[in-house]
């Protein structure tokens, strides 16, 4: 099982891409507005379904890990918010890419712009935090404390269309969006959730080696620091 | 207290942290304090407030109202609730070339100041709405953004003459 995964997975997901590229790119029409710029949408959207779905799952690890005091849990923490952060920052260059030649400006602090670099940014600090400590213990305790209130932009970043005006338009929804539009996006988002639950295997398997050899070998005792007379 | 126990109370106070917060945000007015631009309604009302502040008015480009000057670069158009007259509306003048995207009927965004009788821009923006959909009446897609372009005469029919009337003669540019 573990193995097909291993070869299928990849193979299942750069098919699901190349259709979803064919599609996006010759089989949707242009739009009405935007001609075919709006075709950016196609990866967009999907890179931030796929940062929110790894920062979903951060959080959800970062609970377990704190009541059931799981590692596998820490490690997959930690490996979900590193893709996160990959998708996260992929949404936002996409994303400037797209406002250039719409809203004509890269970037503007608008409520949703702002979330998003807010969720980058809180999650980049969580893998830092990481990095930082050394005691195993406390680096899971303390990084699944940030995860979990980091994890508050997510709602705020989903609603902040609704709840604010914003230089970003809101949600499509199936009225507001051509049905072969919606489908090409729907494909392209599964390429792009397929991507992610691959590089995440990945990175777990790498997080938990890392606590096998952190368990393996007690940490190094430090030679005694004599203050500088 | 065991070292489990500690990481369940730590989860609880993580939560409920992380909870609070979102209460506040939800219940806090916040909606009222962070606006991100004001409507031409809402700046009319405080006009008087915000001389020589820079601010944020957004809305929709009226129809019919689109001047554009080749020769000294500045655009001048009326921002009201609505694509249609109707309700409040200000003046906007801003200078340089706007957006490719920017157009009457359309959202738009403008950073600058308000002298109580026009709006100085300096920063214009165009709103995209959650619409996408297929034109109707252009063969060759791939031309479209092209046409879309303010200062082109537009190659295809139909619902776009008016804009290229608004625009004076000889306003084509080489962009």
């Amino acid at each position: 099982m573990q193995k097909a995964l291993d070869v299928g997975l990849p193979i299942v997901a750069i098919v699901f891409l190349v259709v979803g590229g064919v599609l996006g790119l010759t089989v949707a029409p242009a739009d009405k507005d935007m001609g075919d710029v709006y075709r950016i949408m196609y990866v967009h959207v999907p890179a931030a379904w796929a940062a929110l779905l790894a920062v979903t799952v951060t959080f959800v690890a970062s609970l377990v890990y704190l009541l059931k005091n799981n590692w596998h849990a820490d490690a997959l923490g930690e490996a979900s918010a590193e893709v996160g952060v990959f998708f996260g920052a992929l949404l936002i260059v996409l994303g400037s890419i797209w406002a250039r030649p719409t809203w004509g400006v890269w970037w503007d602090w608008d409520p949703r712009l702002t979330t998003a670099a807010i969720l980058l940014f809180a999650f980049a600090g969580y893998l830092a935090l990481r990095r930082f400590v050394d005691d195993p213990e406390r680096r899971a305790t303390w990084a699944a404390v940030a995860a979990i209130v980091a994890y508050v932009d997510v709602p705020i970043l989903w609603f902040s269309v609704r709840w604010w005006r914003t230089l970003h338009q809101i949600q499509n929804t199936g009225e507001s969006t051509h049905s072969v539009m919606t489908k090409s996006l729907l494909w392209n988002a599964l390429a792009f959730a397929l991507l992610y639950v691959w590089f995440v295997r990945l990175r777990y398997r790498v997080a938990l080696a890392r606590q096998a050899e952190e368990l393996a070998e007690p940490p190094e005792t430090e030679p005694a620091h004599t203050p500088a007379p | 207290m065991t070292p489990a126990g500690k990481k369940r109370l730590t989860a609880v106070a993580a939560l409920a942290v992380a909870g609070a917060g979102l209460v506040y945000l939800a219940t806090g007015n916040i909606e009222e304090n962070l606006v991100y631009y004001w409507t031409p309604t809402d700046l009319l009302a405080k006009a008087d407030t915000v001389k020589n502040a820079t601010i944020r008015l957004g809305g929709m480009v009226q129809t019919g109202s689109k001047q554009w000057n080749a020769e000294t670069l500045s655009l001048r158009f009326v921002m009201g609730e609505t694509p249609e007259a109707g309700g409040k509306t200000i003046t906007v003048v801003s200078t340089g070339a706007p957006p490719q995207m920017f157009r009457e009927g359309i959202g738009c965004i403008v950073e600058g100041k308000f002298d109580g009788q026009i709006f100085h821009a300096d920063r214009l923006m165009v709103k995209h709405s959650n619409e996408y959909k297929p034109p109707a009446d252009v063969a060759d897609s791939h031309q479209l953004y092209k046409t879309l372009a303010p200062e082109t005469p537009a190659t295809h029919k139909s619902g776009k003459e008016d804009a290229v009337r608004a625009a004076p003669a000889g306003t084509e540019t080489t962009r």
